[in-house]
């Protein structure tokens, strides 16, 4: 492998990266501020994916389904936390494990009621339909667009989150529920509020994800698994990690797959186990008790 | 309790049998499903509903058994084949495995043990001796103690004496000393090892119990197929059991197996009247969570007043 | 003079910058009845902690009948005769009371790796577990869910389950805590009449039980041992009030 070709991989790494921090960074702070385990986080992802599918043929833009996808997801995101996560705080994992993977039964038949079970792509913005030159090779344009915009996101949730009053109640939030719904903050809108942001990142992901891998309905269950390795890599609850999980596991399954494609599946589970066993509360995670 | 009683036990088993005498091909093949993921639940009850372990990588024990019948019956079709092998090697994984997995708890160990499965997945997508992606296909079924199993009847009342079997040995452990600790580990594991008891151990017995069962429930699931795939291995194998035990109600041997009754009858007679069957089954799943705590065993206690 | 039962040999526990033990040393002889006294957060339920292997100590050595302990494992000193209750009541909620005496009876393993047999054959637990809810007032409750008893029953139910499992020293963690009068005079009756083999290390705020129960008297305070003595001996010092009454104490 020429260190062109590295170069490339790394990059294609660095999207993939990408795509998994914006679907993660939602995950993980709804499993530290609600607790819950949300397994209908990749079903958002995937409704992303074909929200701005039809968006792009309602519109004819790209840019306006960037937009509106992620605010239509997160308008689901926000009624199913009111219907359905809510009555369930209190109660067993397990029952959060069952309704979610209902939801995901469910959204994944909606998807495909109305738009089939066909893989659709999606045609990417004209603007970066282009392949730019790095070192003497060309790579997608697109490709490059997502990791700038990704990481513009990620610096601006950081912002949001540790300089804004908001963050600081999120973060709160995360750290002990309770005392915050203590220090009188309506800790119920906090709560819909995140986990209809968590949703709307994914349901981003989800439509940034569509030009280069395409919109099928099986697509959410199965970033799923990765996603949930990222967050427990990455440490529960935890931004940072979200971040770092979403780096290492990006460019382990890449360059896996193009150095050991025999082994390449296994790689990120190797990661996640080794983690697990030697530092258990992730890479950035609160130590556990 | 109740639903559990032994002389019901037994005439279950009875009209189970007989079964075939009234129905056709379609419901008893049916039948043979529901009765495979009937004994892979229960085994996973052992751990969710008696232990407090929620694995999250029970497919491994389910397509290790599956896969080991299936080399195994290819070149020997007989009883070891059949039995003996799946179980040993479900039993040695699981004591790998469990060893690995017991160390954390609650969410790490839901994605450890989901990762040790999807590993095995991964082995057995990849691996071209095991078939890659299409897997093992034209496993004959084996001849026990001079019956072969081809014939469709002795097929079927073999599968029946293995649930019977299953279900027995799984309702004598739970009752046993070692299953009532089980029990105070999943109420209260710091009391129970403050009291003396090496909890770690006791819960990699249970572990190693349950992936055995799940070992010989996927070699039955080979047998009766004729093949074995990765799917055997994927996640969502385990995610089904899973939602078998939930739906049925956790900590209730009958509770799973009607789980898994109730998960197979409504996939297949749904599919059979609309496409639109993942629908139905999410909703009800939703529906269920939200209305029905408990699960179906919750359910009947509460209609028929039985006590909890 | 005889080797102590229970010897802690300057033991301390760091949380952070936090010292909750700091340099304790305390003997306990065989047959003795002593009770840990101090004022809220004198470090008192962490020596439990740590005698008992829910805390690693991180300096110090502590010997049972001899031997040290420190480093194993909680279930392995418990296997060696200590046990003990805890200030938070500890149960198995949704088993009987029955069950609850029965599974600490039987932890000392014989039998409880018998996957097949039967619970009701291992005579020895149940009869043990019967005894103690006779001795604890709960004999009449012994098919009743733990979660539902009253909380003056479950805090019988607490000290029962450490008994039930027959050790040579019993760690008490403030075992009339929130109870009334009446069941705290019942709970200290019931402990007056333990058997004088068993051991007794007892964390206690009410000083009628400590001075009716100890035969020897620890004062802990902010993590050191500030005095010990005979009753008299503790009631007599001048320090005991000053800690307890925060005179010269910002507390």
């Amino acid at each position: 492998m020429t260190p062109v070709d590295l170069l490339g991989q790394a990059l294609n790494g660095l999207a993939y990266g990408v795509l998994l921090f914006l679907l993660s960074v939602g995950l993980t702070l709804i499993f530290g501020m609600l607790d819950v385990v949300n397994l209908a986080h990749g079903s958002f992802y995937m409704l992303g994916a074909f929200a701005g599918l039809g968006l792009i043929a309602a519109t004819g833009s790209f840019w306006a389904a960037l937009v509106l996808a992620p605010v239509v997801v997160g308008v689901v995101g926000a009624l199913v936390e009111r219907t359905c996560l809510r009555p369930l705080y209190r109660r067993a994992v397990l029952d959060q494990v069952l309704l979610t993977f209902g939801l995901i039964y469910l959204f994944e038949d909606v998807v495909k009621w109305i738009w089939g079970g066909r893989i659709r792509s999606i045609p990417g913005p004209a603007l970066f339909s282009g392949s730019v030159k790095i070192a003497g090779a060309a790579f997608p344009a697109y490709r490059l667009f997502v990791i700038v915009f990704g990481l513009a996101i990620a610096v601006v949730l950081w912002l949001v989150i540790e300089r804004t009053r908001l963050g600081s109640i999120v973060r709160a939030g995360v750290w002990d529920a309770e005392m915050t719904a203590g220090m009188g903050i309506d800790i119920d809108r906090v709560f819909t509020g995140v986990f209809a942001g968590g949703a709307a990142l994914a349901g981003l992901s989800g439509v940034i994800a569509g030009p280069i891998r395409s919109a099928y309905p099986a697509m959410g269950s199965e970033i799923l698994v990765v996603t949930l390795i990222v967050v427990v890599v990455g440490g529960l609850g935890s931004l940072k990690g979200s971040l770092a999980g979403s780096l290492i596991i990006g460019q382990a399954e890449t360059f896996g797959k193009a150095w050991l494609p025999e082994t390449a599946m296994l790689i990120i589970y190797v990661v996640m186990a080794l983690v697990v066993l030697f530092r258990p509360q992730g890479l950035f995670g609160r130590p556990l008790r | 309790m109740r639903l559990a009683r032994p002389g019901g036990f037994v005439a279950l088993l009875a009209l189970l049998a007989v079964f075939p005498l009234f129905a056709g091909n379609y419901p008893v093949k049916l039948l043979h499903e529901i009765l495979i993921w009937g004994v892979f639940a229960m085994s996973l009850d052992l751990l969710m509903g008696y232990t407090g372990l929620v694995s999250f990588g029970h497919s491994a024990f389910f397509g290790l058994g599956g896969y080991v019948a299936a080399l195994a019956l290819l070149r020997w079709p007989g009883a070891t084949a059949a039995l003996l092998l799946p179980a040993v090697a479900a039993a040695l994984a699981a004591l790998v495995i469990g060893f690995f997995s017991i160390r954390v708890s609650g969410v790490y160990f839901i994605m450890l043990t989901l990762a040790f499965s999807q590993m095995f997945y991964a082995v057995a997508f990849q691996a071209e001796w095991l078939g890659s992606n299409d897997g093992i296909s034209g496993v004959p079924r084996p001849v026990v103690v001079g019956l072969s199993l081809a014939a469709p009847r002795v097929f079927h009342l073999f599968l029946v004496g293995f649930f019977g079997l299953a279900g027995l040995a799984l309702w004598r452990v739970v009752r046993s000393p070692f299953g009532h600790v089980l029990r105070g580990i999943a109420e209260n594991e710091g009391r129970m090892a403050a009291v003396g008891y090496p909890v770690a151990r006791y819960k990699l017995l249970a572990f190693v119990i349950a992936g055995t069962v799940a070992g010989l429930a996927g070699s039955l699931f080979t047998q009766l197929n004729g093949y074995v795939s990765p799917d055997a291995f994927f996640w969502t194998t385990s995610g089904e059991a899973l939602l078998m035990v939930i739906l049925g109600g956790t900590g209730t041997l009958g509770g799973a197996f009607l789980g898994a009754a109730a998960f197979t009858l409504l996939q297949s007679l749904v599919s059979s009247y609309t496409e639109r069957w993942m629908l139905i089954l999410g909703l009800t799943f939703v529906l269920f969570v939200l209305f029905a705590p408990g699960g179906i065993v919750g359910v009947l206690r509460g209609r028929i007043g039985l006590r909890a | 003079m005889t080797a102590p039962l229970l010897a802690i040999e300057h033991v301390s526990r760091h949380f952070g910058a936090l010292s909750a033990l700091n340099g304790v040393s305390l003997s306990v002889a065989a047959r003795e009845r002593r009770a840990v006294i101090g004022p809220n957060g004198a470090g008192k339920t962490t020596l439990f902690n740590v005698i008992t292997g829910q805390l690693a100590p991180s300096a110090g050595a502590i010997r049972f009948e001899g031997r040290a302990i420190v480093g194993l494992a909680p279930h392995a000193i418990a296997r060696r005769g200590i046990s003990r209750s805890f200030q938070r009541t500890n149960l198995f909620p949704r088993l009987a009371v029955g069950e609850n005496l029965r599974l600490a009876a039987a932890a000392d393993g014989r039998g409880s790796w018998n996957v097949l047999g039967s619970v009701d054959r291992l005579a020895a637990p149940l009869g043990r577990a019967r005894e103690v809810a006779e001795a604890v007032g709960l004999a009449e409750r012994l098919a009743e869910p733990a979660g539902r008893l009253s909380y003056g029953e479950q805090r019988q139910l607490e000290v029962g389950v450490a008994l039930a499992t027959v050790p040579r020293l019993l760690l008490l963690d403030e075992p009339t805590a929130g109870m009334s009068p009446e069941e705290t005079a019942r709970m200290t009756r019931l402990l007056q009449a333990l058997p004088r083999e068993m051991t007794l290390l007892i964390i206690e705020h009410d000083m009628d039980v400590v001075f009716s129960l100890a035969d020897r008297i620890s004062v802990l305070h902010h993590g050191e041992v500030l005095c010990e003595g005979t009753p008299d001996e503790v009631r007599a010092d001048a320090r005991v009030y000053e800690v307890y009454l925060g005179t010269g104490d910002d507390r």
